[in-house]
């Protein structure tokens, strides 16, 4: 195929994929009655502040961005220093038992989230945590993929580095954040998008794990917004958007560490 | 504590004992251990019990096999089940080839502002799956929606894409479809760029065509990656969830009704937590087996 053939193609694909976002930035700013209108609004309309107020008194939009934040950062702060910490042990040190808990660790990835998830909520409501955020971000702490991911990317620094820093009389932890931590940034980087947009998206335990709008997360709130039988699409279209902008722009900005940190699960697991 | 015998005939002293030289490893592991013991290893096993109760809490008794004689004896998980493999057989071969494609595209160096292509080709992998479900549920809409009306400008008349049980199952397909063809590409691309271009120049030398190349140099490259997407892909497939979840509830009429969205129904919407931890160790079973099946054939 000709190269311009083959660029059209492409262009296509990415109308595809690109076009229904845009579409649902365009229908943010329109009303519920204008949504649906044939043909469909490819261009902005002048009720976006109207639909963004609409969503805030309906969900409380502040509150349940605050929410998500909340969750999302401590959440992937947290799962990296335990991530760190674990692929750091793994990759550097010999120690009884490594080897099995690691497999071990490893073989929980193709483990059903589904099997989990009864339990955990039974440990969830029996410890009174149900309706907290503990309850969101305790489970996700001990993250396989991350461990790894660690683990791999500490076994290609050379230990003749952490030993230099060691002779000079530097901790274990001393030497993580001086000498293993700079070296590991970009790493560190996409596991920590990586993480933030899984947390960011997560649905399904924090429906079950929630019980008060009031500690709503955005996808949550989201989703009980369309379980009304008159939905009203305008708001419904910018939280959806609100929902994915964050990522996009971190995508936008990161792409390279992000893709890296992707390939380096896939390509390697 | 202030004296520690850690091995006879030596003595640590005060809080030395905890932070020793020895110690260390265990403590850098000893989070993502806890994690593991109580988030991971706990819950597989207690759900292995509670698959063999009815009841909850005080509530609770044993009732040994029960569950699972129902579950086989139940046609909604037999529907499930037929569903689920339904939409992995459809989806998952059509969006890989859909996938290699697009990274050979992206990958040739013929075209224009491949920059551009990647990353929008990536985007929708970004998608929460609420906002890809919302937004999926207005455009699939019979009157007014988006597909509708790009179909009506070829002719096409309206689709009742949710209301009908064929449609709402193509409709999960090219929802799927669109969520996660360009992640895979993505994959596939950093494979093609791996793949030594010096292979390809002698393989010209010997005046192999852009065909011969494929098969005898690309694909066989490829090899490990493919069957690495086609595990993931399959695993994530038998866990379908969310698709259905926002976009049909699972109907109309048990149509796309999934393994996951059962258990969910079960444990969740019944709260018959027996009964659903039984599902979700037959679909643990299920899941166990296409991955050690497709294993098999990678070692090969």
């Amino acid at each position: 195929m000709k190269g311009w053939a083959l660029t059209f193609v492409l262009a296509a694909v990415f109308g595809l994929c690109v076009g229904p976002f845009y579409w649902l930035a365009m229908a943010a700013t329109h009303a519920n009655s204008d949504i649906f209108s044939w043909p469909p609004r490819f261009y902005p309309g002048d009720q976006l502040v109207a639909n963004t107020a609409k969503l805030e008194e309906s969900i409380g939009l502040v509150n349940v961005l605050g929410n998500t934040l909340f969750v999302a950062v401590v959440q992937t702060a947290g799962a990296i220093v335990v991530s760190l910490l674990a692929g750091y042990a793994f990759a550097k040190f010999q120690f009884v038992g490594r080897n099995a808990f690691f497999v071990l660790l490893l073989s929980t990835l193709v483990i059903p989230g589904g099997v989990t998830i009864i339990p955990i909520f039974e440990m969830m409501n029996d410890f009174g945590l149900i309706d907290s955020f503990p309850a969101l971000i305790l489970p996700s702490l001990s993250v396989p993929f991350g461990i790894f991911l660690m683990r791999q990317s500490l076994l290609a620094i050379p230990d003749e580095l952490l030993d230099a820093a060691r002779v000079d009389g530097a901790g274990e932890l001393r030497v993580l954040w001086r000498v293993v931590i700079p070296v590991m940034r970009p790493v560190l980087a996409a596991l920590a998008v990586f993480l933030f947009l899984g947390a960011w998206n997560d649905f399904l335990w924090p429906l079950i794990a929630l019980r008060t709008p009031e500690m709503y997360t955005l996808p949550v709130a989201l989703a009980t917004l369309q379980g009304l039988a008159r939905t009203d699409f305008g708001q419904v279209m910018v939280g959806t958007a609100i929902s994915s902008l964050p990522m996009m722009v971190l995508f936008l900005v990161l792409q390279k560490q992000f893709i890296s940190g992707l390939l380096a699960g896939a390509t390697k697991g | 504590m202030t004296l520690t015998l850690s091995r006879p005939g030596r003595v640590a002293v005060g809080r030395r004992s905890l932070v020793t030289k020895r110690n260390i490893p265990y403590l850098l592991v000893l989070p993502a251990l806890l994690g593991f013991v109580g988030f991971k290893a706990y819950p597989i096993v207690a759900a292995m019990y509670i698959s063999l109760t009815t009841g909850a809490g005080a509530a609770r008794s044993f009732v040994g096999l029960d569950n699972y004689v129902r579950l086989v004896n139940d046609p909604l998980f037999w529907t499930s089940l037929w569903n689920t493999g339904l939409i992995l057989v459809v989806q998952v071969p059509i969006m890989l080839l859909l996938a290699l494609l697009l990274a050979l595209a992206l990958n040739s160096s013929l075209v224009r502002l491949r920059g551009l292509w990647r990353l929008g080709v990536f985007m929708p992998s970004l998608t929460g799956l609420v906002a890809y479900g919302v937004m999926f549920s207005v455009i699939l809409r019979k009157d007014a929606g988006l597909l509708n009306w790009l179909l009506s400008l070829f002719g096409v008349d309206a689709i009742d894409w949710l209301g009908s049980p064929f449609w709402a199952r193509i409709a999960i397909v090219i929802a799927l479809t669109w969520h996660y063809t360009g992640y895979n590409a993505v994959i596939y691309l950093a494979g093609l760029q791996s793949i030594p271009k010096d292979l390809y120049e002698a393989a010209m030398v010997d005046g192999a065509g852009s065909a011969r190349r494929f098969w005898s140099i690309t694909v066989p490259q490829l090899r490990p990656i493919l069957l690495l997407t086609v595990v993931l892909s399959t695993i994530g497939t038998l866990q379908l969830f969310d698709e259905p979840f926002v976009l049909t509830g699972g109907g109309p009429d048990n149509s796309t009704l999934t393994i996951s969205l059962y258990l969910y129904q079960n444990g969740f919407r019944y709260f018959d937590f027996g009964y659903a931890a039984a599902i979700a160790y037959a679909l643990t079973l299920i899941v166990a087996g296409f991955g050690i099946a497709q294993m098999r054939m990678q070692k090969r």
